[in-house]
């Protein structure tokens, strides 16, 4: 049983690694090719396109990691 | 502690025989405690505990780390404004200026508008702490200050009471806390505003919080793992490649040092912003 338990736990950690980089690798992916368009279509605009591109990517990343530190917690605890 | 590390996860490899314990070497790197390891000496400094009214209150490592990254800015900082008066700056100073410059007008004046000037301060100095503490961390020997989330959640903290402060002053306390729900909103919708409203007050203190310890933590983690992959594998022809890809990283966590410090920096400012224009 324990042993059960703790292979589930590196198990879930892994999935839950992946599932969490999935989800901000699509969301940053988006992000950034949206303001790739932006940027391309008015170049002037770079500066606040990017400005504003970051801190959305900032807030992405941050619940990324926030799973990616669950899933650590997760691994290392096991 | 990252340039150290073939030489501390050899030590660990030899302590621990012939299993190599990775999570372990990797988890001792990044909690905090009680020791400093001084590189390349095996000389270990170990910090007095001290606990007040049952509270460890003790001096760590993280705060250590602290207090050197201000000793570093202190200096090189009063170093620049000694030739402060001088019309053209030059050498050091038109370095830092730029920074300075950077967080004054692109972070300051862009998100908080004509009543920057205020917490200008507040920012360059969150702004140079952070940049200071994660580079520190590149330093062989060093930690990361901003890696342990309970120095990420004292800047947090910082934060919040930056932002209401800045929201209190403009609208004074009840105007600020009347401003939590925007005007004009049906009086059916004001409990749900008002609950979603208090719910953003403390996320958004708390994610600043984790993504900053989560980034800082991420990389040292990454670049370590690598370095263990020799220690795991036993193959001699690993080392170069893991090395190889460590050196990437850290490179890597360079150009991490000074986004997270931004970002920081940027996301507060924002905040602060909101505060003291609740239009939206």
């Amino acid at each position: 049983m324990e042993k059960l338990n703790l292979a589930l736990a590196f198990f879930a950690a892994g999935i839950g690694a992946g599932l969490a980089i999935i989800g901000g690798g699509a969301g940053i992916g988006r992000l950034a090719a949206s303001a790739m368009d932006g940027i391309a279509r008015q170049p002037q605009a770079a500066a606040n396109i990017q400005t504003a591109m970051l801190i959305a990517a900032a807030l992405i990343e941050g619940v990324t990691f926030l799973a990616l530190v669950i899933c650590f917690l997760l691994a290392i605890k096991a | 502690m990252t340039g150290a590390e073939p030489e501390v996860a050899g030590h660990a490899a030899e302590q621990t025989g012939a299993s190599f314990d990775a999570g372990g070497m990797i988890m001792h790197h990044i909690l905090d405690a009680r020791e400093i390891e001084i590189p390349f000496t095996g000389v270990v400094v170990h910090l007095p505990k001290i606990e007040i009214a049952g509270y460890d209150l003790s001096i760590t490592r993280a705060v250590v780390m602290m207090w050197i990254a201000c000793l570093i800015l202190v200096f090189l900082l009063g170093l620049a404004a000694r030739r402060a008066k001088e019309e053209v700056p030059r050498g050091l100073r038109s370095a830092l200026e730029i920074l300075i410059l950077f967080v004054r007008d692109e972070i300051g004046r862009k998100s908080i508008g004509p009543k920057a000037d205020g917490v200008v301060g507040y920012l360059l100095t969150t702004f140079f702490f952070i940049l200071a503490c994660n580079l520190l961390g590149l330093v062989p020997g060093m930690s990361t200050a901003t890696g342990n989330i309970s120095v990420t959640a004292g800047l947090a903290v910082v934060a919040f009471v930056m932002i209401h402060t800045g929201g209190i002053r403009e609208y004074g306390v009840f105007g600020h806390f009347r401003n939590l729900v925007p005007h004009g909103v049906p009086l059916w919708l004001v409990p749900i505003m008002l609950l979603v409203e208090l719910l953003s007050m403390v996320i958004k203190p708390f994610a600043l919080c984790i993504r900053l310890f989560a980034n800082m933590m991420a990389g040292h983690v990454v670049i370590l793992a690598l370095i263990s992959l020799v220690f795991i594998l036993k193959i001699v022809w690993v080392a170069p490649l893991s090395v190889l890809f460590a050196l990437f990283i850290n490179l890597l966590e360079i150009l991490v040092a000074f986004i997270q410090a931004y970002i920081f920096t940027m996301l507060t400012a924002q905040f602060i912003g909101m505060a003291v224009h609740p239009a939206h």
